[in-house]
Parts: C-alpha cells; sequence; structure tokens
C-alpha cells in the first residue's frame, strides 16, 4: 500500500472531501433542459444537502451544466465560458442532446457530440432527464472526483490541439484563443 | 515580554474564535433558510467545506495589482475592527487594543474593508463590479446615517466614547442600554439589516441581477478570502452591538447566546422578504430607522 503510486496521499484525500462536498454550479441553460433546475434546486429534491449550490459568475464556477443542444453560435460562448473558469473544472452534458444530438440529430446547425468540443466528466441521458436522474449524475460526479478521475481540465490542457481542430471546424471565421501552457 | 506573548496569543485565538463563529453563522443560516423553505439543506459546517475547497482552487486572474489587493483590504479591516471590539468582559485571552475613543474609530474603520473592496472590484473592469460597487455605496450612505445616529445619541446619554466604558455604565446601572435609550437600539437593528447584505437589502450581491456584483471577477482564493473577511467580520458586528446594547458577555456562551439571538433579525427578515431596489433600500433607512434615530438623539439630550 506504501508503494502504491496510485494511493492519494492524505492531503488529496482531504481535497477531493471538500471538491466533492461542495460543487458550484453554474448552468449554461440555453437548451430546454434549464427547466429541471429549479425542481433539482427547491424544496422537493433540494440539491443543496449535497454541497450543489448555483454560482454567479464562471469565475467562482467549479461545475458548468451544459443544459441541452448546443447551436454552433452558443458553443463559442460555451468555450469561452469554460476557459474562463478556474481549475479544478468539472462538466456534466446533461440530456441526449449532448451525447448524439438527441431528437437535432440531422440539424445542420447543432453538434452532436460535446466530448468532441469540450471534456465532459458525467453524462446524464434522458429527454429530459428528471431531477432524480439530474441528483445521480451529481452523486457520480461526486464519486469519480472522490476517486481522483475526475480529470477533465487536464484531458483539455494536454490535448488541446485535438479539441482546437474539432472547435475550428465547426466555427469557421471566429478567432479563439491561443494558449502557450 | 511574556505579557506581549499572551496578547499576541490572544488575538491568534481571537481570530480563530471570530472565524469559527462565524462560519457557524453562515451554516446555521443555510439551514434556517432551507427548514423554513420545507428543505433538509446543507449540514452546518458546509460553509468550513466551501472555504476549504475555494482556498484549494488555482487562481489565475490578473486585471491589475489593486485586484489583488482587494480581499486584502477587506481581510484586514474585518481583523483590525475585530481587535477593537471587546469579546468578553473578564478574563486575559480575549483582551483587545482598547482606547477612549474606540468607538469613533470603530465606526469609521468598519466602512474600510468595503471600500478597499470596492477599489479592487473597480479595476476588474467587469460591468457588473462596477453596477455592484454603486450600489453597494448608496446602501451604505443609507444605512450609515441610522447608525452614527444612535451610536452618537448613546455617546452623548453616557459622556463616553468607549466601548468598555459603556460595558462598565451598564454593569453599574444594571440596566441594559436597549432599555435606557430603545430608540437609539431600534435604530441600530433597522441599520444592521442593511449592513448584513442579507434579502431584502442583498442589492449588492443579488446574483440573479448583477452576477454577484463586486466579486463577479473574484474565484478561487479571493473568494475564500472574501467568505473569511465576511465570517469575521459578522462576528465583529454582533459582538460590537451585544457590548453596546446588551451589557457584554462575561463568557463564550452567554456571548454565543447573545449574538446569535441577534443574528436571527436579519436573518428571519431575510427569509420572508424578496430584494428591494436600490432607491427603495435607500429610502427604507432614510425613513423610519432614520426618524427612530432623531428620537434617541433627543431623548438622549434631555436624559
Amino acid at each position: 500500500m506504501y508503494n502504491d503510486k496510485n494511493a492519494q496521499t492524505i492531503v488529496d484525500y482531504i481535497k477531493n472531501f471538500t471538491r466533492k462536498n461542495s460543487l458550484f454550479m453554474l448552468a449554461y441553460g440555453t437548451g430546454c433542459g434549464a427547466i429541471e433546475l429549479p425542481a433539482t434546486l427547491t424544496s422537493r429534491y433540494d440539491a443543496e444537502r449535497l454541497g450543489v449550490r448555483g454560482a454567479a459568475t464562471p469565475r467562482q464556477a467549479d461545475l458548468l451544466l451544459i443544459t441541452g443542444y448546443l447551436s454552433t453560435k452558443t458553443l463559442k460562448r460555451v468555450i469561452r465560458v469554460y476557459e474562463q473558469m478556474q481549475d479544478p473544472k468539472y462538466v456534466i452534458g446533461f440530456g441526449s442532446c449532448t451525447i448524439n444530438g438527441g431528437m437535432y440529430w440531422d440539424s445542420y446547425n447543432t453538434i452532436k457530440l460535446l466530448d468532441k468540443y469540450i471534456p465532459v466528466d458525467v453524462y446524464i441521458n434522458g429527454c429530459m432527464p428528471r431531477p432524480e436522474s439530474v441528483i445521480e449524475g451529481f452523486k457520480e460526479l461526486q464519486r469519480l472526483i472522490a476517486a481522483g478521475k475526475a480529470d477533465g481540465a487536464t484531458k483539455y490542457k494536454e490535448n488541446l490541439d485535438w479539441y482546437r481542430n474539432n472547435q475550428k471546424k465547426v466555427l469557421k471565421n471566429w478567432p479563439l484563443v491561443e494558449y502557450n501552457w | 515580554m511574556n505579557t506581549i506573548l499572551i496578547e499576541i496569543l490572544g488575538a491568534i485565538a481571537t481570530i480563530l474564535l471570530a472565524f469559527t463563529v462565524g462560519m457557524l453563522y453562515g451554516g446555521a443560516r443555510r439551514k434556517v433558510i432551507a427548514r423554513i423553505q420545507n428543505r433538509v439543506g446543507p449540514p452546518i459546517y458546509q460553509n468550513f467545506i466551501d472555504v476549504v475547497k475555494l482556498y484549494s482552487k488555482e487562481t489565475s486572474i490578473h486585471h491589475g495589482w489593486i485586484q489583488h489587493m482587494g480581499p486584502v483590504f477587506a481581510i484586514t479591516a474585518s481583523i483590525t475592527s475585530l481587535m477593537f471590539v471587546p469579546i468578553l468582559t473578564s478574563g486575559n485571552w480575549f483582551s483587545n487594543l482598547n482606547f477612549s475613543g474606540d468607538l469613533i474609530f470603530l465606526i469609521y474603520m468598519m466602512v474600510f474593508g468595503s471600500l478597499g473592496m470596492a477599489l479592487g472590484a473597480g479595476q476588474t473592469g467587469n460591468p457588473n463590479s462596477a453596477i455592484g460597487v454603486s450600489r453597494g455605496l448608496s446602501q451604505m450612505v443609507g444605512y450609515e446615517i441610522p447608525f452614527v445616529m444612535s451610536m452618537v445619541a448613546l455617546m452623548t446619554q453616557f459622556h463616553t466614547t468607549s466601548i468598555t466604558g459603556m460595558i462598565e455604565l451598564q454593569a453599574q446601572s444594571e440596566s441594559w442600554m436597549m432599555f435606557s435609550n430603545p430608540f437609539a437600539f431600534i435604530a441600530a437593528i433597522m441599520a444592521m439589516l442593511g449592513m448584513f447584505h442579507y434579502a431584502p437589502f442583498d442589492i449588492v450581491h443579488a446574483p440573479a441581477e448583477v452576477a454577484s456584483g463586486p466579486v463577479s471577477e473574484f474565484g478561487g482564493k479571493y473568494l475564500g478570502m472574501m467568505m473569511t473577511s465576511g465570517s469575521i467580520f459578522a462576528f465583529v458586528k454582533l459582538t460590537l452591538f451585544v457590548d453596546v446594547f446588551m451589557g457584554g458577555a462575561s463568557n463564550l456562551i452567554e456571548l454565543v447566546i447573545k449574538t446569535f439571538a441577534l443574528y436571527m433579525i436579519p436573518v428571519l427578515y431575510g427569509v420572508i422578504n424578496p430584494r428591494y431596489r436600490t432607491e427603495q433600500a435607500i429610502t427604507y433607512f432614510w425613513k423610519w430607522p432614520a426618524f427612530f434615530g432623531l428620537i434617541g438623539l433627543v431623548w438622549a439630550a434631555f436624559y
């Protein structure tokens, strides 16, 4: 156990415990899934007992919730919001539209698979997912964080070229920020 | 040498006490609001988890060096005003830097944190920050007037500007100042509603209107510093009110009971109220609280 390189140190354990129990959530509510969030956060389902609460701006948020379909126009703003967030940051894809396009599978201006453009940690399927499944998604993310496996942000940094290429394929003639990490 | 060491250790103990109590009160507030809304609510130690997480986040936002100084100003002002408020009436551990005019000094010092934060928020260039700052300063103009009126009423009535002097006077006359000048007490309590920035006076941090206002560009460690400073400052305000109006506290249990009872006033008033607009909030403070402050001043003059 002492020589296991994958084992978490006590500091990692405390950090992951606080991270999983305090998720400041920024809901990117352009899709229809945003209507499930008031029910999730208020009296009946009460996500605040899990430590999930709303954040007002990307700077304060840990968790980006993409609720539903993204057109190429909103994808520009999602990329900007995602890059404004501070590490460690997590993304939950919410509803079928983020997985395979859902009912917009043959639309000319929506993206089909969100994971090609920004790294997604947890998908919640359904059209729309009910508050129970949203809370189950939060719990799955908490399990991943506790195990130290919710590393979408590091993946994004390491494979930035791949993500940038995919983004540029759909966002033609649109300036995207270039980094030199 | 020994006395200096005890003073320094006592100061550190005071800061730790203020931080712990303020954080627990914040957690209790979230729990009370949740229970009133028929929810379970987060655990009472949720704010500690939040603050540890915020301090362990990376923070790579740079808009200029005043932006980095803003939260430092806020936390400095909180700790400085904490040092001038007598925590307990007896005992050596929670000693503080008293002098004969410390109430006047505190009235100035309690504004300093908000002004420093306004400077820091101003440099971020976020329009929400600018709106939040202007709202916050307008609201401060609103609640400072009844607050200063009630404090001046107490100073003229009892011929002292020292907080420890006021505690001694209350111990001698065996009557709290909330009974010997009730109008000043009412004015101060109504001003306290605005000082805490809870609903209906949360126009500064209104998340749905101005995206949390001045702190909209502050994430990670800076937000953690703001939370730390806010909870210390809540403890400072409550302890000051207990010292001045309710005769201080001789031990920690008495202090917690008195401050918690005071703290529930803005919390419970906020739970059942929506948010005021800016001009409604300012006119609120300039009507009844200012009127009660004026009555308190007249009462003090003829006492």
